[in-house]
């Protein structure tokens, strides 16, 4: 499998917080890959060194077999990314920001792509708002439009469902997956251990600087044996092996 | 590298689109840089006006150059506010991870603070017509004038870029302009500096606005300009360039 994202012995400290202590993980090529932590972990962190935004202090990172450090540019090229914050522009409407984003792009034909989108992320009655005015789920279908436009091979989303409620979530993870399925790689931070099983087929854990654990959902179970009371089989959820390994090392 | 390259003039001018939206749906923007200097133009010429010695019969003439300076502060301080605004926000990360030239994001802000700078230049320049405003200036003269302002409004610009950039606050990004906005009173835009106390007269007869003033009243009223250009361009000069300098530094570290 060809890798989409390749991190080795990342660090970064801002001032005396050593926030990420050597991060190693690779991504693979049109999957969905979820970074676990809890607040302050560090996964936005991540998400800026590999979206060009932050430099390392030290360890490579390749997107899209370019590195981020000597070929920021082709990086961009290749991703787009919906930040921690909605990444929109409060004083334009949905259909501006979209176009504005298509001209950044370069792309031909800007407004029929608004239309397009709009109509896909059902923010059409919405279209001519100020994006301002909008729901916070209403603000992150045209984030993730946004993200969308030009059809960027890896996607970052950074904790993409934080302040939706039980409705917006599901409505995002249905677009990510069809996202996935339509090629796209996408890399997608989250605290939610539920968000990460439902969508990842890939999850890491990050954790005091480090990924603690990685593999797919089935390997992680795989770390913990299934409990056995009796005759009933219980399956671990990632809730409980995420809080049994950070238990684990804290006893340490 | 070659693509962001030549693409920078249709980046930067998106940038530009964007920014004068916001101003264009700002009615506090609107009102600050251009019906507030307006009011104070009514306010000077028609409360204030007769009980002072300008040794001109027309005052507004007089006036002018200052409200205009004052208006192109106000303005700036909204310069600092965008950036701001943009850098704290989320959707500067997205600029930034795009494959745009990162320059066409700040000199947007730029060429922004000198097309709606010189929108409400014209709109007062239009009311002071109407309020008595006369110039036989030639062509010359007023592309002289416009080149001064443009001047200023560029190397005010910059001093508020370094304040957008490196602000912790919205208050410290628009607070800087202030002082700025007041230097006009304490020049030569409103009365003539022979009235004032020593010191404040010293102060006022060498600072940058003074100079400036002078320079744009002459012209306009075919007057020698004297040193006044000079000195007035010198000003503007080496202020844009060290803010220039600080505002670069300032965007590296966001970057
Ligand atoms: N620019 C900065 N300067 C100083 N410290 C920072 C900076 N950015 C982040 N930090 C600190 O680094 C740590 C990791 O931050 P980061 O934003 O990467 O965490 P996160 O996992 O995204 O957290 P959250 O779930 O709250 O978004 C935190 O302790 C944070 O306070
Ligand atoms: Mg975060």
């Amino acid at each position: 499998m060809e890798k989409a994202i390749k991190v080795k012995g990342l660090q970064k400290s801002y001032k005396k917080l050593h926030v990420l202590k050597g991060v190693d993980f690779e991504v693979e090529k049109g999957s969905i890959f979820a970074l676990l932590g809890s607040n302050g972990a560090g996964k936005t962190t991540v998400v800026k060194i590999l979206t060009t935004l932050l430099k390392q202090d030290s360890g490579t990172a390749t997107v899209n077999g370019f590195d981020v450090v000597l070929k920021p540019v082709n990086v961009r090229q290749s991703i787009s990314l919906t930040g921690q914050f909605a990444a929109v522009d409060g004083v334009l409407t949905g259909r501006e920001n979209l176009i504005m984003i298509a001209r950044l792009r370069h792309l031909k034909n800007p407004s029929q792509l608004a239309d397009d989108l709009l109509k896909r992320f059902n923010l059409t009655d919405a279209a001519d708002r100020r994006v301002a005015t909008y729901s916070g789920g209403m603000s992150r279908r045209l984030d993730l439009a946004m993200s969308l436009i030009g059809k960027p091979q890896i996607i970052f989303l950074d904790e993409p469902t934080t302040g939706l409620d039980p409705e917006g979530r599901i409505e995002v993870w249905k677009f990510v997956k069809e996202l996935a399925d339509g090629g796209t790689t996408v890399f997608l931070t989250t605290q939610y251990l539920d968000e990460a099983e439902q969508l990842a087929d890939q999850i890491a854990i990050l954790h005091e600087g480090r990924i603690i654990v990685s593999g797919t959902l089935a390997e992680l179970k795989k770390l913990f044996p299934p409990v056995k009371v009796e005759y009933i089989e219980k399956q671990p959820r990632l809730e409980e092996i995420f809080l049994a390994i950070i238990g684990k090392r804290e006893e340490k | 590298m070659e693509a962001t390259k030549n693409h920078f003039f249709n980046d930067m001018g998106v940038m530009l689109g964007r920014s004068m939206r916001h101003i264009f749906r700002s009615m506090d923007t609107i009102i600050t840089v251009t019906i507030t200097p307006i009011a104070m133009m009514l306010l000077f010429v028609y409360v204030l006006g007769g009980a002072i010695q300008a040794g001109t019969d027309n005052y507004v003439n007089y006036l002018l150059p200052g409200i205009l300076l004052m208006a192109i502060a106000s303005g700036i301080a909204y310069t600092a506010y965008r950036l701001f605004m943009d850098v704290q926000g989320g959707i500067f990360g997205r600029f930034q991870s795009m494959p745009i030239a990162h320059s066409a994001i700040l000199w947007g802000h730029v060429l922004t603070s000198l097309v709606s700078n010189a929108i409400s230049v014209v709109v007062i320049i239009l009311v002071a017509l109407i309020m008595g405003f006369r110039s036989s200036a030639g062509i010359m003269s007023w592309l002289v004038v416009a080149g001064i302002l443009a001047m200023f409004t560029l190397a005010l610009t910059w001093v508020a870029a370094i304040a957008g950039l490196s602000a912790k606050s919205i208050d410290g990004a628009s607070a800087f302009s202030y002082p700025i906005i007041f230097l006009p009173f304490i020049s030569s835009a409103f009365v003539p500096t022979a009235s004032m106390p020593f010191v404040v007269r010293v102060f006022a007869e060498n600072q940058p606005v003074t100079s400036i003033v002078e320079a744009i009243r002459a012209l306009l009223s075919c007057q020698p300009v004297g040193n006044n250009i000079w000195v007035a361009l010198v000003w503007c000069l080496v202020i844009m360039i060290v803010a220039y300098l600080f505002a670069i530094k300032a965007y590296k570290r966001r970057v």
